[in-house]
Formats: C-alpha cells, sequence, structure tokens
C-alpha cells in the first residue's frame, strides 16, 4: 500500500495526542465521505444528520455517551446494518468517491474490503491458522496461505505468541491475545479499512495497551475507525474524533447527533462545543 | 445521618439464633423432585432385567451362535430356524433409507429456519413441522403402503407391495422435523457474535452457515442424527405396515423384509403360549434391539465429544 500518504509519526509517544506531523486538509485523501447520514432501526431514529470525511492512513475515532449511535455509524461503513432487518440507513456515504448504498453495490464486497473487529473477541472454534485463513479461503484466495496467516499475525504483533501452536484452538487464547487474533483475522484479506467497535472495552486493563500501540502501527498501511468511550484512548490513537452525543425527543425518543468533528488534539484541547467540552473534561457522560 | 442514638430503642432486643431444624416440606420436596429425575434411569434398569431373564432363558435353549450367525428366521414353523440376521439386516437397511431422507432434508430445513428463513416464514414453518411430527406412525405406515409404494411403481421402480424402500423412505419423512427442530435450536444458540464475525470478513451467508455456524453447533446436529437413528431403528408401526412381515436376508430395498421391532409387535398379537421357546424370542430379539440402540449412543457421545467446537 501507498505509504507517502502517511503521516510518519511511528515511534512517537502514543500519550501525545498533538500531532504537529498531521497534513494539511488539502493533502488528505477521503477514503469515506459522510453527508446527511442517518440510522433507523424501525420507526426509531438512531442517528441522524451526520457529515464527516474519513481520511486515509488516519485513526479516526468516534466517542460520546452510550446509546448516541457511534456503534450503529460505524457498521455503515461495511454495510453490517443490512444484516439487521429493520434497519435503514439514509443520507449518502461514499467510499473513495463511490456511493457505499447504491443499489449495484455488493454488501458483501464491501465486507471484503473494509474489514471490523468486535467489542467482544469473537473468533471462531476453530484452530489459530484455521481463524485467520478463514477470510482468505472464502475469497478463494489461491496460494501462500501459510505466508498470509505468519503477516496477518505479525501485522497483529500475536506471531511470536502462537506461532508454535497455530493448530491450537483460538478460544485457548487468553481475552487480549484473542482480540488481536480478531485483528489478524480482519488483516488477512488485506483490506483497505479496518473497522474497530470498542475493540478494549471487554479486555481487561493490560490488553488495551497492546491494541493501542497496534492501532499507530496500523495506520501505515490501514485507514482505522475505531469506536470507543474511553476518551483517553481516542487522545491516544486518533488523529482526528468525532464527538457524538444524544438528544432525547418527544416520548423520551433517543436520537444520536454529531457535535463536533476536528483533529484530536484540538477536539481536546480547544473544543468549540460547550458539550464537548463538558464531556472531554469528565464532566458529562 | 441521623443520630445514632435515635434507632437504637426503637429495635427490640437481640434474640438468639435458633438451632437447626427438620423442615419437613423442605425434604419431601426434595425426594420428589428426585423420583423425578431418577424416574427414567430406574425405567431402563427394569427394561434391562425384564430383558435379561427371559433372553438368558431364550439361549439356553437356542445357543447364540445359532441365533446370531443364522441367516433364516422362521421361529414359527417346523422345523424352527433361529437365524436372526435377516431381522438385523431388515432394521439396517430401513435405518439406513430413513437416514438418507432425513438428514439432508432435515439440516436443509434447520439451516434455512435459522439462517435464512425471516421472522414471519419461520414462525409458520416451525409449527408446520411440528404438525408433521405429531402424526401418527400408523398413519405413515399406510401413507407408505397407499402412497408412496404406487409412486415409486409409477416412476419406474419395480418395488414390491411390501417393501423397505417405502417405509424407510416414511420413516425418514417422520423423522425430517425430529432432526430438524434439534438442529435448528443449536444453531439458533451459536453466539451472534460469530456470525457478525464471519459476515464481517466477507463470507456470504451460505459460507458463515456452512462454514462457522454448522461447525459450531456440530455437537447438536450430531445428536439431532443419533435422535433420529435411534427412532429409526425403533420405528415399528411404518416398517410393519409398509414393509412386510417376511424375513429376507437380502440387501435389496425393493423387496419386502421384516424388521426386528415387527417381528416383535407380529408376535407380540399372535397367540403364541407364554413361556415357550417362540415367546421368548421376542426377549432375545428386544435385548439385541437394545445392545444396538446403546451402542449407536454411545459411539455418538464419542464423536460429539471428538468433533465438537466449544464456543464459549
Amino acid at each position: 500500500m501507498d505509504a507517502t500518504a502517511a503521516p510518519i509519526r511511528i515511534g512517537a509517544d502514543p500519550g501525545m495526542a498533538a500531532s504537529p506531523a498531521l497534513p494539511p486538509p488539502e493533502a488528505r485523501e477521503i477514503v469515506f465521505g459522510v453527508r446527511g447520514a442517518s440510522v433507523h432501526y424501525g420507526t426509531h431514529l438512531a442517528l441522524r444528520d451526520v457529515d464527516l470525511d474519513v481520511y486515509r492512513n488516519f485513526v479516526t475515532a468516534f466517542i460520546g455517551p452510550s446509546g448516541c449511535g457511534k456503534s450503529s455509524f460505524i457498521r455503515c461503513f461495511n454495510r453490517l446494518n443490512d444484516l439487521i432487518p429493520t434497519a435503514r440507513v439514509g443520507g449518502q456515504i461514499t467510499y473513495h468517491g463511490e456511493d457505499l448504498y447504491a443499489p449495484a453495490v455488493d454488501a458483501v464486497e464491501v465486507r471484503q474490503r473494509i474489514g471490523m473487529v468486535f467489542q467482544k473477541p469473537n473468533p471462531f472454534p476453530k484452530s489459530i491458522y484455521d481463524n485467520i485463513a478463514f477470510g482468505p479461503r472464502v475469497l478463494g484466495m489461491k496460494g501462500g496461505l501459510d505466508e498470509r496467516v505468519e503477516q496477518a499475525l505479525q501485522r497483529a504483533a500475536i506471531w511470536d505468541e502462537v506461532k508454535d501452536r497455530l493448530k491450537t484452538p483460538a478460544l485457548s487464547l487468553s481475552g487480549g491475545q484473542q482480540q488481536r487474533l480478531c485483528i489478524a483475522r480482519a488483516l488477512a484479506t488485506d483490506p483497505d479499512v479496518l473497522l474497530m467497535d470498542e475493540p478494549c472495552s471487554a479486555l481487561d486493563p493490560i490488553a488495551p495497551a497492546k491494541i493501542e500501540e497496534l492501532m499507530l502501527e496500523l495506520r501505515r498501511d490501514f485507514t482505522v475507525i475505531v469506536v470507543t468511550h474511553n476518551m483517553q484512548q481516542a487522545a491516544r490513537v486518533a488523529d482526528m474524533t468525532a464527538f457524538f452525543t444524544v438528544e432525547v425527543g418527544d416520548e423520551g425518543r433517543r436520537t444520536g447527533i454529531l457535535i463536533e468533528y476536528d483533529e484530536t488534539a484540538r477536539m481536546f484541547t480547544n473544543p468549540q462545543d460547550s458539550r464537548t467540552e463538558a464531556y472531554v473534561t469528565g464532566r458529562f457522560g | 445521618m441521623a443520630s445514632h442514638d435515635a434507632t437504637a430503642g426503637a429495635r427490640p432486643a437481640h434474640r438468639r439464633l435458633g438451632a437447626v431444624r427438620p423442615r419437613r416440606g423442605e425434604a419431601a420436596g426434595k425426594a420428589v423432585l428426585a423420583l423425578c429425575a431418577f424416574l427414567s434411569i430406574l425405567t431402563t434398569i427394569g427394561i434391562v432385567v425384564a430383558l435379561l431373564e427371559p433372553a438368558l432363558e431364550f439361549f439356553t435353549e437356542i445357543s447364540p451362535v445359532e441365533f446370531y450367525g443364522g441367516t433364516d428366521w422362521a421361529p414359527l414353523f417346523e422345523p424352527a430356524r433361529f437365524g436372526v440376521l435377516p431381522l438385523i439386516v431388515g432394521t439396517l437397511k430401513i435405518t439406513v433409507i430413513a437416514c438418507l431422507v432425513c438428514v439432508p432434508f432435515g439440516l436443509g430445513a434447520a439451516i434455512y429456519m435459522a439462517e435464512y428463513a425471516r421472522p414471519a416464514i419461520r414462525s409458520v414453518l416451525k409449527p408446520a413441522l411440528e404438525i408433521l411430527a405429531g402424526i401418527p406412525t400408523v398413519v405413515f405406515g399406510y401413507f407408505a403402503l397407499t402412497l408412496v409404494t404406487p409412486l415409486l411403481r409409477d416412476i419406474g421402480i419395480h418395488v414390491d407391495v411390501f417393501n423397505a424402500l417405502s417405509a424407510g423412505i416414511v420413516v425418514g419423512v417422520m423423522l425430517i422435523p425430529t432432526v430438524a427442530s434439534v438442529s435448528e435450536d443449536a444453531m439458533q444458540a451459536v453466539p451472534a457474535g460469530l456470525r457478525q464475525g464471519a459476515f464481517g470478513l466477507g463470507a456470504t451467508k451460505f459460507q458463515v452457515s456452512t462454514r462457522v455456524i454448522v461447525p459450531a453447533a456440530i455437537s447438536g446436529i450430531i445428536a439431532s442424527f443419533v435422535l433420529a437413528i435411534s427412532r429409526a431403528v425403533g420405528e415399528t408401526m411404518i416398517v410393519a405396515i409398509g414393509a412386510g412381515l417376511l424375513p429376507t436376508m437380502t440387501l435389496d430395498p425393493r423387496l419386502q423384509t421384516e424388521t426386528m421391532t415387527a417381528f416383535i409387535a407380529a408376535i407380540g398379537i399372535g397367540d403364541v403360549p407364554t413361556g415357550s421357546v417362540e415367546y421368548k424370542t421376542i426377549f432375545a430379539v428386544g435385548l439385541t434391539l437394545f445392545l444396538i440402540t446403546l451402542a449407536l449412543n454411545l459411539f455418538a457421545i464419542r464423536m460429539v465429544r471428538r468433533f465438537r467446537e466449544v464456543y464459549e
């Protein structure tokens, strides 16, 4: 993958969110363009009127309190909401300029190009090897499966821990290892984008550090979108951050809205909206 | 906080903790529940004992070598011949044919209901399948004799009036709901996260179903097969009516045949004197049937342990 467009900050202190090396807006390549996006479940409007651009080789974080629609939103990018019969996605989402929801677009192919990691580690009840090989196999990728598996495990920084027991069940790994295995599994088909839906929230306190480190590594080759309710995590890993909140309408209906989207450093030091400020300083949510 | 003194006087003085005392209702409840749990085990033991005694008496008169080695079954004729193999072959023929029907169709129905059908369709399908499971087997027996057999002849398969093929097919049809229902429950129990993970990797619905859901639910699916096989081995009415009562030492499914169960039923309603050798054959055949089913179950348990994919 083209690494020249990537912001070069590898090895930077992950605690330092201020990113002087972020490329200027005109130099950024847009992967996803979101205009007026909304998500309905049946008659319930879960999220409305979202506008934002997701940039290539950036880590983009979606933060906000529970029920703000950030998980619903991330599932729009790989059309995973299609699997819920009552879900409807409105507005427009483009992927490299193409309408992601155009009738001619095959959702299965979308998911082959856009990988996803879920909140709870969900390795298949198969061996470590078969978990990683699953994606290449269903895609019918020919040859070099062993190399592909090794490369994916290397990229997810778990190779050294599992290389001697690739045939053992994936469920014998610890929670943190399982999650990195799931990241490796998503990377094995060489996707363009990696979506991560609260990837650390079900893990013990040590594991997230490794996964955060990994996200910073991954942005060299991939575009990463991460949903998190952990603001420190967003501050540590994200180049751009979107802050969502819940709007309580008539009859107590809760709808998510996007409040602010900006470079992470600015978002945390100089938020433009008082609601963002309240959230990032811990006075709300 | 309110003052500590304020509540101190309101509460009565401490009463000593009581000693352990028997609670009769509790013990009786436990006894009744335990009885429920052990009833089926006691029944099984009772059946084994009841079978074993006359069966052993039978084997003092007829040697097991003759019984299990002989290929001619004519216990009621003169001279009587006690080779049980034709009955075993008859039972196995029916079981294999039934499995060829109920395993693919039952599993297919289960995958469709668990993974493909929309809730509206599912809510119609499942009860419909359960109705099929509720039809008395005697009705299925005449279904084999008066519908399936002529149908087989119409499509050019030259079957006897009574034949193993149509009885086996109908036993299989009868067992589709069993396989479908138990397998579907197992597939429904697979965590949604596995489904999402597989879809998230760009797998198609068919790939998700066959490569993730079925392997994850395999122990439940195999359990459904075992249940179906056990019921096929034990099925009586359909085979007595559809397959006939003529023991034949042949694998040809088009011919008339007799199963172990059909023999037992036929003798049971006949006028064989109690205590005679002919009478005791029922128990020898019954014991054999019991051992076959037991072996199948033990084999199945091993299979399940071996292929199980534990998902939590």
